[in-house]
C-alpha cells in the first residue's frame, strides 16, 4: 500500500474501495456475490472455517462470481456460525447455523435460485 | 423477485406463542389460496421485539403484522395477498403516534440495539485496512490532525459526556485533561484489553473485529494529550485478537498512519503489543503497569494516578477497548451527537455479553437507559427453556445480582450502583429460578479469591473467611451469627481493600444478601435449598406411584446407589447417593423427587 501522506490521500482510498459494504443497493449486475463469513474466535470454534472454506470451494466449483470473506464477531452467538450473502442489487441477508449442508442450500437456491430460504436472522439494530 | 416472501419469526420467544402453529396455519391457507406460486413461507431467527410476538413480516413491500395468532392465518392471506390490503387491525401501533404502522422500514423505533462500538464490527474484513478507511476510518484522525488543536479534542471528548467502559466510569475527557496537564518529557497512551471477568468477551469481538478504531482512537488520544508512544496491553489467550492486531499495526504503519509524521503533519506516534499473562488483578489499571514494566502484577496505592505518574513514572492515560471504540465516531459526528444519546449522567451507549440462562445469547449494544427487561426478554428473547427469570448478575466479580424489581430500572452507571451492582466492564449473565445465589456469591468469590494478589491483608485473608462462610451455609452448617458475619467482614473488606478488585470482591455476596436473603436464611435456618442445586441439602427419593421400574436411573446411577428390579418399583440408597442429579435427568416419569 502505498504511504497516506495527506487527507486528500485518505480521501482517495475512501472514494476507490469498494467495500462490500456499498453494496446495499443497486450496484451493477455483473458485479460478484459478497459472501462474509463472521470470523471471530467464537466463530471458528463454531465452524465458520469450514464454513468459509466450503463457501469457497462450492462457489468455485459451481463458477458462481464470489467474493468470500471475512469479518468478526456479527455478534449473533446463538447462531453462529452466521454468513452475509449480498447479491448484487439487493439486501445483504444474514443467515445463522450456516453448517456446509446450509451452504449448499443457500448456494442453491438464494445464490443461484434468487429465492430466500429458512433461517435469516432480521437485523435488530441500528447502527451509526 | 417476483415473489411475495413472508417471514415468520422462528425465535423461541414467539415459539412459545405458537409461532410454529401459525407457519402451518399460514403454509395451509397459501395451498388454499392458490398462492403457492406467489407466495414463500421463510422461517427467521429472532427479530428482538418478542414482546409483540409472533411477528410476521411480508416481503417486498415491507409490512409488518405483530401478535399473528394461529386462527389469523387465513385472514391474513386472503386479505394481504388476494385483496392486496393491509390487515389493519394486526399493524403495530406506534406508541407515540397512536397510528397503525404499515411499512417496516418505519418500525424503526422497536430497534432497540444501536451501534456505535460495534459498528465495523462483522461488517469489514478485519484484516483489511482500506475496508476500514471505506468507513470513515482514519477520518477522525485526520480531523483531529489537520482541523482541531490537542485542547479542543480533549473538549469535544469531555463534552461527549463518554465514561470508561472498563466499569469504573471516570470521565474519559477528564482523564486525558489531567494527563495531558501533568509534567513529564514522555507521555503514554495506553489501551487496557486484560478483560477478564467471566462471561465477557467485549473486548475479544471488537479488537478481533475492528482494530483499526482502536489504533485510530489511541492516536487521536496520543495527539491530544502530547504523547508519542502507544501500548496495548492484552492477554495472551486471546490469540486471534492479538494477530489481528499485528496486522493492523503492521497495515497503519505501512499506510503512514503510524509513525512519523503522520498524514504529513509533525505529529508522530507508535504503538506496541504488551502481553499479559491472564493475570484478573492486571485489568486494575496500576497493577496493568507493572506488569508492562515487568513487575509483578500487583496494584499501588492511588494517588499517585497513573495520569500523573504511570508507567515508568511517566504520565499515563490508561483507557478501556470500548472506550476508545467510541472516540472516532465522537469525533466525526461531534460531542453534541453524543451526549443526546443516554440518560442525563450517562451517554452513549453500552456493549454487553449477554450470556447464560437466555435464548439469544450474544454481544449487543443499547443506548444508556435501556431497561434489563428490555435486554432480557425482547433483545434476549427471554428465559431458556420457559423457566422463570431469577436474577441478572452485571459488574462480573465486582458486581452484583439484581432480581426481579429491578427489570424495570434505566441502566446507566449509577443506577446500577444504587442497585447494589455495577456497570463493570459490560458482562451480564442471566440466572433462572433453577440457580441458588448463595451458591452464585460462592462461585464469584472463588474466583476472586483465586485472582487476588494477595499484597493487601483484606482482601487476601477476608475473602478466604468470607469463601468459608458462604461453604459453611451452601453445607447447611451456617448458624444465625454466620449471617452477620458475613455482612460485617464485606463491608470490611470493602472498606480497607487496597485495590479495585478488593474492594469490589464482597459485591457479589452483598448484593445477593440485600436482594435474596430468603434464600440465605432458608440455608441457614431450615437447611434446605430453594433451588434445589446445594448437594449438602437435598434428597433424592423415588416417588412409587410414578415409577414404572424402567431401570433407566440405576443403570446410569455412577456410584450404584439405585436397586430395583425390572417392572418393580426402585430404591435410592441415601448412604450412597452422591446427589449428582443424574437420575432425575434421565428419568421420563417424573418418578424421581428432589427435596
Amino acid at each position: 500500500m502505498k504511504p497516506i501522506k495527506s487527507v486528500q490521500d485518505l480521501n482517495k482510498i475512501k472514494a476507490k474501495t469498494n467495500v462490500s459494504v456499498k453494496q446495499t443497493a443497486a450496484n451493477s449486475k455483473d458485479e460478484a456475490v459478497v459472501v462474509k463469513v463472521a470470523m471471530a474466535t467464537c466463530g471458528i470454534a463454531s465452524g465458520a472455517k469450514d464454513t468459509y472454506d466450503y463457501f469457497v470451494d462450492e462457489l468455485k466449483r459451481r463458477h458462481v462470481k464470489a467474493t468470500v470473506c471475512q469479518t468478526g464477531c456479527m455478534s449473533y452467538c446463538y447462531a453462529e456460525p452466521t454468513v452475509e450473502v449480498t447479491i448484487p442489487g439487493e439486501e445483504p441477508v444474514v443467515f445463522g447455523h450456516v453448517n456446509t449442508a446450509k451452504v449448499q442450500e443457500i448456494i442453491d437456491r438464494y445464490i443461484i435460485g434468487h429465492e430466500l430460504v429458512d433461517g435469516i436472522i432480521p437485523a435488530s439494530y441500528k447502527t451509526v | 423477485m417476483a415473489k411475495n416472501y413472508i417471514f415468520v419469526c422462528g425465535g423461541i420467544g414467539c415459539r412459545a406463542l405458537e409461532s410454529e402453529q401459525l407457519k402451518k396455519n399460514l403454509q395451509r391457507e397459501i395451498i388454499l389460496q392458490g398462492l403457492s406460486e406467489e407466495v414463500q413461507l421463510v422461517t427467521t431467527g429472532c427479530f428482538g421485539f418478542c414482546e409483540k410476538g409472533p411477528l410476521v413480516k411480508i416481503l417486498p413491500d415491507n409490512t409488518f403484522y405483530v401478535q399473528v395468532a394461529p386462527e389469523d392465518a387465513g385472514e391474513l392471506i386472503y386479505q394481504h395477498f388476494i385483496q392486496k390490503q393491509k390487515l389493519e387491525r394486526l399493524l403495530y401501533i406506534h406508541p407515540e403516534t397512536q397510528q397503525r404502522v404499515t411499512e417496516a422500514g418505519d418500525m424503526d423505533f422497536y430497534k432497540k440495539q444501536f451501534r456505535i462500538a460495534l459498528r465495523n464490527c462483522g461488517f469489514i474484513d478485519p484484516e483489511n485496512i482500506e475496508e476500514y478507511i471505506a468507513r470513515d476510518g482514519y477520518a477522525a484522525l485526520a480531523k483531529c490532525l489537520t482541523e482541531m488543536t490537542p485542547d479542543s479534542v480533549i473538549d469535544a471528548v469531555k463534552q461527549s459526556g463518554l465514561r470508561g467502559r472498563g466499569g469504573g466510569g471516570f470521565s474519559t475527557g477528564l482523564k486525558w485533561e489531567i494527563t495531558k496537564k501533568s509534567t513529564g518529557n514522555q507521555k503514554y497512551v495506553v489501551c487496557n484489553a486484560d478483560e477478564g471477568d467471566p462471561g465477557a468477551f467485549m473486548d475479544r469481538s471488537l479488537l478481533e473485529g475492528d482494530p483499526h478504531s482502536i489504533i485510530e482512537a489511541m492516536t487521536i488520544c496520543g495527539y491530544s494529550i502530547g504523547a508519542d508512544k502507544g501500548l496495548i496491553y492484552i492477554r495472551a489467550e486471546y490469540p486471534l485478537a492479538i494477530k489481528r492486531l499485528q496486522k493492523a499495526l503492521q497495515q497503519a504503519e505501512d499506510a503512514g498512519l503510524l509513525g512519523k509524521n503522520i498524514l504529513g503533519t509533525k505529529f508522530n506516534f507508535s504503538i506496541d503489543i504488551r502481553l499479559g499473562a491472564g493475570a484478573f488483578v492486571c485489568g486494575e489499571e496500576t497493577a496493568l503497569i507493572h506488569s508492562m514494566e515487568g513487575c509483578r502484577g500487583e496494584p499501588t496505592y492511588k494517588p499517585p494516578f497513573p495520569s500523573v505518574e504511570g508507567y515508568l513514572g511517566k504520565p499515563t492515560n490508561v483507557n478501556n477497548v470500548e472506550t476508545f471504540a467510541n472516540i472516532p465516531v465522537i469525533i466525526n459526528k461531534g460531542a453534541d451527537w453524543f451526549s443526546n444519546i443516554g440518560t442525563e449522567k450517562s451517554k452513549g451507549t453500552k456493549v454487553f455479553a449477554l450470556a447464560g440462562k437466555i435464548n439469544n445469547v450474544g454481544l449487543i449494544e443499547v443506548p444508556m437507559g435501556t431497561t434489563l427487561r428490555e435486554i432480557i426478554f425482547d433483545i434476549g428473547g427471554g428465559i431458556k427453556d420457559g423457566k422463570k427469570f431469577k436474577a441478572v448478575q452485571t459488574g462480573g466479580p465486582s458486581g452484583g445480582c439484581l432480581g426481579e424489581q429491578f427489570l424495570d430500572t434505566p441502566i446507566d452507571y449509577d443506577n446500577l450502583i444504587e442497585a447494589g451492582s455495577m456497570m463493570g466492564s459490560g458482562g451480564m449473565i442471566v440466572l433462572d429460578e433453577d440457580d441458588c445465589m448463595v451458591s452464585i456469591a460462592k462461585f464469584y468469590l472463588e474466583f476472586t479469591l483465586h485472582e487476588s494478589c494477595g499484597k493487601c491483608a483484606p482482601c487476601r485473608i477476608g475473602n478466604k473467611r468470607l469463601h468459608e462462610l458462604l461453604d459453611k451455609i451452601t453445607k447447611g452448617e451456617g448458624e444465625k451469627e454466620d449471617l452477620k458475619k458475613l455482612r460485617a467482614l464485606g463491608t470490611v473488606i470493602k472498606e480497607t481493600s487496597l485495590c479495585g478488585l478488593g474492594q469490589s470482591s464482597p459485591n457479589p455476596v452483598l448484593s445477593t444478601m440485600q436482594n435474596f436473603y430468603d434464600e440465605y436464611k432458608a440455608h441457614v435456618f431450615e437447611k434446605t435449598c430453594p433451588a434445589k442445586q446445594c448437594k449438602d441439602l437435598i434428597t433424592f427419593t423415588i416417588v412409587e406411584e410414578n415409577c414404572t421400574g424402567c431401570t433407566l436411573c440405576f443403570r446410569n446411577c455412577p456410584v450404584e446407589a439405585i436397586t430395583g428390579e425390572k417392572g418393580k418399583v426402585h430404591e435410592i440408597h441415601q448412604d450412597l447417593c452422591i446427589r449428582c442429579g443424574i437420575c432425575y435427568s434421565k428419568c421420563k416419569f417424573d418418578a424421581i423427587l428432589v427435596e
